[in-house]
């Protein structure tokens, strides 16, 4: 036995910055989500201000939610926890702080940019491709920090929670990065590389494994230091949190395809995921009952002590969401749910109530502990907790209720055989109180969140700050002891060991920015031959599209049902969208599909509902467009988009965008004006309503006006 | 429809960087002992020089 005790420092300072991010973040976060929450009754909420209009703040509540609020909570969670488990500080200060700064820039980054319209539109990986590479090189940064301090540990047993933090840092830079390809034709722009059907894919497998690895996997090591931690006792099944982490991470990387289930996916990819899925329960309520069971004999600690309250709430919450998860997954239930309100209620179970309470929780154990003094009040504490409780049963209730009334009333049919609600308006309608009481729930959880800012704040008042933890333990028997091995740990600690991480994963991207389009270009090949790449007006139509954040409530992706295809026309095929760059499929409905809009309704009529959609459609909660009435269209990067679109295989001519393009999109602009003119609008042609009106009649028609072909596929 | 073959690819990756991992973590012995781990987490804080408010709740 090695007799030698080391005495090191924890450092607390890079927890405690990580600590005041979180609650920071949080409550933007949240008072966002609420923003957007009271636009979906009260449209006028944005204050006809475009860059606080729901479809562009939408992707700001997730990203500040997710990455802000979670991500820092999950920093501070790690970096507290993993230097106690190794029995060693942070591998490099250096990296706690780039770390630590690195991410609260490219939080900011967001938080710039996406209001202003700069966005991929691909779900939770909105950032546009500059962040994407800032997010890369300080994921790296974390990895090697986290990488380091393991290898330099004191202790040789690796802690269940270790190996949860590694499966997070190793898969979701492999997810980041495989989803973040992207050609650039600006400085804030970009096109995906994939198209279609193959963009949907890689989407929704990047986004439910974020769900997975960002969300889930962090947490739940953290849920396995501080629940024993909170109860004082250790956890009920050792054994079964082994079993519990290697069954959910090879179980889980499977299941995306789920997300797009009667999709234009193959079935075969939708089956694999629906059998993953459910496979996933398993795991997922084995680390449930594992949590839930270390309390057997504490649960009148659970009564006094609050931070215990959010804990057993967290992992309960858990638990619902990952049955309900799967049940979702199962075709027959998906094909009700998708697109309704229902998945909005099941991550916000997952969001409010494993994320939030226990970060919550954390931070309640946290604070005291870093100033070395109790929380300030106890009491309220479990207001907070009381508070949040409600808030988030009036959030959830009826937002299931408004899901599954969605579903049902979009699927009506009456004894005659036609739909019975045909107008969707009707349906959005029903369910507006719906919303009204969902804003309310949402109140309640931001209030409760200012209780415990406000509570913490007191509490690091009254106490001192620790600024470094000193502790003792004996270095690993096998600690480097041959000189020639030292040296080599010598060369690799700090910054040479980022910058060579760094260099690899450059080499890596670089690489699949060359293989991936050679790759894909074959299967682009259009499978429908009266697909046609779009116009220039219509690309910069659709890139407004994607500004405004329009998927964010409009799917383009029929179903093949009879009461979809009696509403919106014939279901989508996947060859219809080779040329879509990235695909805009979306995975909401608070307005109608517009995969077939095209030709559904006169330019005219798109020109007064985008300037007061009240005036043509009563009741409707769409947000006004006026400014894109009086904006102008931007057509200088024309050549620059068509050029990026060439790039990943869109088959535009050669020279096509020097000249013949311009004058094209400048025929096709005057023939909307005068179509325009037909309804008795008057519009110059320069302005971007124009675009967005050719490229909504643009939607689906490539099919309707050739649907012999489609037979053939 | 090739796109899944770089997600497989991808998956593979990331499912063998964790067998290894499983595979290392048994063979170095990281679970011989399933009970004392669980033990050890409550008491990293007690290990601090000249035990402080040995800080437990309350």
């Amino acid at each position: 036995m090695n007799m030698n005790v080391e005495t090191f420092k924890y450092d607390n300072r890079v927890v405690r910055a990580f600590s005041i991010a979180t609650v920071v973040w949080g409550i933007v976060g949240m008072l966002v989500g609420l923003l957007a929450a009271v636009q979906l009754y009260y449209p006028e909420a944005n204050l006809n201000l475009q860059f606080i209009t729901f479809g562009r703040i939408r992707p700001l509540h997730t990203n500040a939610v997710i990455f802000a609020f979670v991500g820092n909570g999950m920093f501070m969670g790690i970096y507290y926890s993993l230097q106690r488990l190794c029995k060693a500080r942070m591998f490099s200060d250096f990296l706690s702080w780039f770390n630590f700064w690195g991410w609260q820039l490219i939080i900011v980054a967001a938080a710039i940019t996406l209001p202003l319209g700069y966005t991929s539109s691909k779900e939770y990986a909105e950032l546009e491709w500059p962040i994407d590479i800032a997010i890369t090189v300080v994921w790296v940064a974390f990895a090697v920090n986290l990488f380091g301090t393991i290898i330099k540990r004191r202790e040789k047993h690796m802690y269940v929670a270790i190996w949860f933090y590694i499966a997070t840092v190793v898969t979701i830079a492999v997810l980041h990065i495989t989803n973040s390809m992207e050609m650039p034709w600006s400085w804030l722009k970009s096109y995906s590389m994939y198209a279609g059907v193959q963009d949907a894919l890689v989407e929704w497998w990047y986004g439910h494994n974020a769900v997975a690895f960002f969300l889930t996997t962090p947490y739940l090591g953290l849920m396995y230091y501080f629940l024993p931690k909170a109860a004082g006792r250790p956890v009920f099944s050792y054994r079964l949190s082994i079993i519990h982490f290697w069954a959910l991470v090879f179980l889980y990387i499977w299941a995306g395809p789920h997300h797009l289930l009667y999709s234009a996916l193959p079935d075969w990819a939708q089956s694999l995921g629906m059998v993953f899925s459910l496979m996933l329960i398993a795991p997922s309520w084995g680390g449930m009952l594992n949590g839930l069971l270390t309390l057997r004999g504490a649960w009148d600690k659970v009564r006094q002590d609050p931070m215990l309250k959010f804990m057993v709430v967290a992992v309960t919450a858990y638990g619902m969401a990952t049955l309900e998860g799967p049940l979702l997954s199962i075709k027959t239930v998906n094909s009700l749910s998708h697109y309704t309100d229902w998945t909005i209620a099941h991550v916000h179970t997952g969001a409010l109530g494993w994320n939030g309470f226990l970060t919550f929780s954390m931070l309640y154990y946290l604070i005291p502990r870093l100033y070395k003094t109790q929380l300030w009040s106890t009491k309220l504490a479990n207001y907070h907790f009381w508070i949040a409780t409600l808030g988030m049963v009036f959030y959830v209730i009826p937002i299931y209720v408004a899901g599954i009334t969605e579903g049902l009333m979009w699927k009506q049919f009456t004894r005659d055989g036609f739909l019975q609600y045909p107008n969707f308006l009707e349906t959005i309608v029903q369910v507006v109180p719906m919303f009204k009481l969902r804003a309310i729930g949402g109140t309640l959880y931001l209030v409760g969140t200012f209780l415990m800012a406000y509570n913490l704040y007191r509490t690091a008042k009254a106490g001192q700050f620790e600024p470094d933890t000193e502790a003792q333990a004996a270095p690993l028997e096998k600690a480097p002891s041959a000189p020639g091995k030292l040296s080599f740990h010598r060369m690799l600690e700090g910054k040479p060991l980022f910058f060579t991480v760094l260099a690899i994963v450059s080499i890596l991207v670089g690489g699949m920015v060359e293989i991936i389009p050679m790759f894909l270009i074959q299967a682009n090949v259009p499978t429908i031959a009266s697909v046609h790449p779009y116009t220039p007006l219509e690309v910069l139509g659709r890139d407004l599209y994607i500004r405004e954040g329009c998927l964010g409530c409009h799917s383009q992706m029929i179903r093949p049902f009879r009461s979809e295809t009696e509403r919106y026309g014939e279901y989508s095929k996947a060859g219809e969208f080779v040329y879509d760059h990235p695909f805009l499929w979306g995975s909401e409905r608070k307005g109608p599909d517009l995969a077939r809009e095209g030709g559904k309704y006169p330019d005219a009529w798109h020109f007064n509902h985008m300037d007061d959609p009240r005036a043509t459609s009563p009741g409707s909660i769409m947000p006004r467009y006026s400014w894109l009435l009086t904006q102008k269209l931007e057509t200088d990067s024309l050549p620059a988009r068509l050029n990026a679109l060439r790039k990943v295989g869109v088959p535009y001519p050669a020279g096509y965008e020097n000249g013949p393009a311009q004058r094209e999109l400048a025929a096709q602009a005057e023939k909307v004006v005068a179509n325009l003119k037909q309804g008795a609008v008057t519009a110059d042609p320069d302005k971007e309503i124009i675009a967005i009106i050719a490229y909504l009649q643009r939607l689906g028609t490539d099919i309707k006006n050739a649907p012999v072909t489609t037979a053939a596929k | 429809m090739n796109v899944i073959v770089i997600l497989i690819l991808a998956s593979l990756v990331v499912a063998l960087l964790f067998l290894a991992g499983f595979i290392w973590a048994v063979r170095s012995g990281q679970y011989e002992d399933t009970l004392t781990p669980a033990m050890r987490v409550l008491t990293d804080e007690s290990k601090t020089k000249i035990s402080k408010t040995n800080s437990k709740l309350k």
